[in-house]
């Protein structure tokens, strides 16, 4: 087996990643994308402690984090598509004012 | 140095390079698709973690379901190519890069400085550990509430994303004519 502390090395380094992506593109679309990335390692840190301690729950954790990413990933598209609609632009740059 | 880290290794390096392929991309198609081999290398890495089922479902859910949905709507607004960045706030490029490159320095510090530690034994059940049934009983014997409150979820993001959807669309065709006049 490989020790479980690899495998919580691989999962920050890539919420790191992920946490790079958020602060430095600037295109809606990949914002999201780092974030599922996080919301990944974040699972991978889950299922490497739950065979640490020989349990299930971890991944039953694992699953309801899947739906929470899915249900984001929805209205999250959604609203940039709306955004698109009214600015014609999803540079997070472009959306500073309140009312459109 | 036994198969199984070899293959470890050399997974971690294609997962990792996926990643920065994902965000060094100026292509957002290609950063879509970087982030699938990113989600299928994990779920190999789930299968090396006795974890079948998940594995089956990031493969279904996560590099199936929600990287189509992401493509479709990249090719719904044509936003592959995307524009070069605003002039406004680039000092923030070299300071995310620095915060970054702190948190995982740091995060990796805390992790390592503690030693590697032991492996994890090997599971006495390790056929039934992670099965479909196991996590399904789970889900309807310790998690049933969770379970449904999920659904109920699900329910609500569908609901907003016709909604949001549907505003956006009304709002469209109801300042065009008036623009035209």
């Amino acid at each position: 087996m490989i020790p479980t502390t690899y495998y919580l090395a691989l999962s920050a380094i890539l919420f790191s990643i992920g946490v790079l992506g958020v602060l430095v593109r600037r295109n809606a679309i990949i914002i999201f994308m780092a974030i599922e990335l996080m919301m990944n390692s974040a699972n991978l840190a889950f299922v490497a402690f739950a065979r640490e301690f020989g349990s299930i729950d971890g991944q039953v954790l694992v699953f309801f984090v899947l739906v929470v990413a899915a249900a984001e990933v929805a209205v999250g598209l959604a609203l940039i598509v709306a955004i698109f609609h009214t600015k014609a632009s999803i540079e997070v740059d472009e959306v500073s004012q309140l009312r459109g | 140095m036994t198969v199984e880290l070899a293959l470890f290794l050399a997974l971690s390096l294609i997962a990792i390079v996926a990643a920065l392929g994902m965000l060094l991309s100026s292509n957002a198609i290609y950063s879509a698709l970087l982030l699938v081999v990113n989600f299928v290398v994990v779920a190999v890495f789930y299968l090396l973690l006795g974890a079948p089922f998940i594995a089956m479902v990031q493969v279904t859910v996560y590099a199936g379901a929600i990287m189509v949905l992401f493509l479709f709507v990249i090719m719904m607004l044509a936003a592959e190519k995307l524009r070069r960045p605003t002039s406004r706030l680039r000092w923030q490029q070299p300071l995310a890069l620095m915060l970054g490159l702190g948190l995982i320095s740091l995060v990796g510090y805390v992790i390592l400085s503690n030693g590697v530690g032991a492996t994890p034994q090997a599971l006495d059940n390790a056929a039934a550990y992670g099965s479909p049934a196991a996590v399904g009983k789970s889900f309807l014997q310790d998690y049933l509430f969770p379970f449904e409150v999920t659904s109920l979820l699900l329910l609500v993001a569908l609901v907003g994303a016709v909604v949001l959807t549907g505003v956006a669309e009304h709002r469209r065709r109801s300042t065009r004519p008036s623009r035209r006049s």
